[in-house]
């Protein structure tokens, strides 16, 4: 093993890139959550956004339309979620494990012939003066539009729920359904747009993954990130802050296996490549036995179907 | 104006009626889809739901098959269904599955090439142990810290696979397979082979576990104390706690049930259907399991019926991709949309609904 293989420069930039799939998909989610809904269907919103993404980026040759229209096609998965739930007042957790199933049946009928292609992808974006900063530059500050995008994302959906009145109303029906609809805020409608966000999050992601970090359509690619992505915003506390933090640490364990793996780590390939989900774990135990209470920070209607009776 | 209205009840006879209900929905919605990538819809439909029973010329193979794919459907899902009912969201039956073909197939390997009548029961307690110690780790964790089993059960699906794949590649396998990744092939030792009870029906021992697993669950349910209390667990978690139910017994019984049962349907496979350990053995029975429960109503019988439609919709898929040239993902489709329009049509079994303006509108 040449651990000397390993450039640190390359590693944290590597870093940047794997994970901006699972800090789009989970900050997304986080605001899904904070409106009391809870949408395990992430993985197949991400997949889906995967595939459609890649399927519009080669047939027109623009990246950023594809992303675009994976945004769309992850929202408009999630209304399907959002209807069955919030409408028909269906359970959260059954219909979230719906989308999935058929987010990854969609994805790979609408896939097949695209499989093995090579599409283009996003354009480095060198930020004058500061990606020719030495060391640093090349670090944080030469790489593509989406990046800076989901930490823009991540920044704005942070003040969004921290200072301005939507973000409020947001919380409030997250907190306490009841009261808000008492109150005359419009529950379902809340509910909805925050899923679609959602969906749209994780459909970027999703095409981040099959436009910029892979770059190509496989079948079934996003192999549990979606659902890391839900472990992320349980491990950030419900937090866009930490949601960053717990991407980027995410991103740091794959790209670190890789890197293991690519510098000649012979023994125990498949231990490298559990370790993610094994660390995913005693991370959850370690916040929730953190905790007097035993979910300190979840929105307290998290889950809770709503069903305006008066 | 629309409105829903709360039953003070469940309908019964909308409980029966939502499942067909979703089945004719997915039916038409299933066949604008085909229609859509350029297959008959009639065709297709005929293809998935009809062919496999009563085509001349392929029911003779595929009729066998059904009790096949059906029996790990209804073991997994009868075990699911009891965690649902008490509100404990076990997704990673997939990895105990896995866990519990490894674990079996392990135990009676070492034992090659002996010969007795012990070691298929031996393997079958094994499996049962390996599904089960796979699902305490997200019960104890539960119980212990409080830790989300929705996340962790279905992480150590991820784990289980990688698991499998050292496995098949390294300790389990075959000393004489030339190298080949894959154990030993199960099926064809006489002492751990689970072959047909009766000839040409499908009918192997794990079936015939998967029914027995559907009348235990129905007596429990409705005739134990313990069933009771699981149903009341789930339904009123608070009274639960004040009449004396332990939450963290019922989520080690829930999880550790499931955890056997998907474990003995893992063995069972390995030495039956499948005969080998191998990379691709997971195929997912794990988690169209869910959609089986839900499409059983979480009711044992209900279960039973969902598992052989369930398996009805693998075959004739497989059927349409050989004839009619339909992607196989396409089917995977399908079952999401069944459990979508199941989920959807499930109002009607908790809500009336009424015409005319609601009382706010005043």
């Amino acid at each position: 093993m040449d651990l000397s293989s390993i450039n640190p420069i390359l590693l944290v930039a590597s870093i940047m890139v794997s994970a901006t799939p699972i800090l789009l998909a989970a900050i997304g989610e986080m605001v899904v959550e904070k409106s009391g809904v809870l949408n395990l269907g992430v993985e197949g919103m991400m997949i889906t956004g995967a595939v459609i993404g890649f399927i519009v980026a080669i047939n027109t040759g623009a990246p950023l339309l594809g992303f675009a229209t994976a945004a769309i096609a992850g929202a408009v998965l999630s209304l399907a979620f959002g209807v069955l739930t919030q409408v028909f007042l269906s359970n959260q957790v059954a219909t979230g494990l719906g989308l999935t199933l058929v987010g990854l049946g969609l994805s790979s009928l609408l896939g097949k012939p695209y499989e093995g292609q090579k599409t283009v992808t996003l354009p480095k974006l060198d930020i004058p003066i500061l990606s020719d900063l030495p060391v640093v530059g090349r670090m944080l500050f030469s790489h593509d539009i989406m990046v800076y995008l989901s930490l823009c994302i991540v920044v704005a959906v942070w003040a969004f729920l921290k200072y301005t009145r939507a973000g409020l109303i947001l919380r409030a029906v997250g907190e306490s359904h009841e009261s808000a609809h008492a109150l005359g805020y419009k529950v379902i409608r809340v509910r909805l747009l925050a899923i679609m966000f959602g969906g749209a999050c994780a459909g970027l992601g999703g095409a981040y993954l099959s436009l910029v970090r892979v770059p190509q359509w496989t079948e079934g690619m996003t192999a549990g990130a979606g659902w890391i992505a839900l472990a992320i915003v349980v491990f950030a506390s419900w937090r866009a802050g930490r949601v960053l933090v717990g991407a980027y640490l995410f991103g740091g364990i794959t790209v670190l296996q890789l890197n293991l793996q690519a510098a000649g780590l012979t023994w125990g390939v498949q231990y490298l490549s559990m370790s993610p989900y094994l660390i995913t774990i005693l991370v959850l135990v370690f916040i929730s036995s953190n905790r007097s209470g035993s979910s300190h920070d979840a929105p307290a209607n998290l889950g809770q179907t709503f069903h305006a009776t008066r | 104006m629309i409105r829903l209205e709360k039953r003070p009840q469940p309908s019964k006879a909308w409980t029966v009626a939502t499942p067909i209900l979703a089945v004719i929905l997915t039916m038409i919605f299933g066949g604008i889809m085909f229609g859509l990538i350029g297959t008959s819809p009639v065709e297709a439909i005929r293809t998935i739901f009809w062919d496999p029973l009563f085509h001349p010329q392929f029911a003779g193979f595929s009729r066998p098959q059904l009790l096949v794919k059906a029996g790990p459907l209804i073991l997994i899902a009868i075990g699911l269904s009891i965690g649902f009912r008490a509100g404990i969201w076990n997704i990673g039956a997939e990895g105990q599955y896995i866990m519990g073909a490894i674990c079996g197939a392990g135990a009676g390997l070492a034992l090659y090439p002996m010969e007795s009548a012990l070691i298929l029961p031996l393997m079958i307690v094994a499996g049962a142990l390996g599904g089960w110690a796979w699902a305490m780790i997200p019960a104890l964790l539960k119980v212990r810290f409080g830790t989300n089993e929705i996340l962790v059960s279905l992480m150590l699906v991820y784990v289980a696979e990688n698991i499998l794949a050292s496995v098949s590649s390294g300790l389990l396998r075959n000393p004489e397979g030339m190298g080949f990744p894959g154990s030993r092939n199960l099926s064809q030792w006489s002492s751990s082979q689970n072959l047909e009870l009766i000839p040409n029906t499908g009918m192997h021992l794990g079936v015939l576990t998967a029914f027995i697993a559907v009348i235990l669950a129905y007596v429990l349910l409705t005739r134990h104390i313990q069933g009771y209390n699981i149903r009341l667990t789930g339904e009123a978690p608070r009274a639960a706690k004040f009449s004396g139910v332990s939450p963290a017994r019922t989520i080690l019984f829930c999880l550790g049930l499931a955890g056997a049962l998907a474990g003995m349907a893992g063995l069972f496979e390995v030495t039956g259907p499948a005969g080998q350990v191998s990379i691709d053995f997971g195929s997912g029975y794990g988690f169209t399991a869910i959609i089986v429960a839900f499409l059983g109503r979480l009711h044992p019988v209900g279960i039973l019926l969902a598992g052989l439609l369930m398996a009805l919709t693998y075959i004739g898929g497989e059927l349409a991709q050989l004839m009619l040239g339909v992607p196989g993902a396409s089917i995977q489709l399908f079952q999401g949309m069944l459990l979508f329009f199941l989920l959807g049509v499930d109002v009607l079994t908790n809500y009336r609904v009424r015409w005319g303006t609601s009382e706010v509108a005043r």
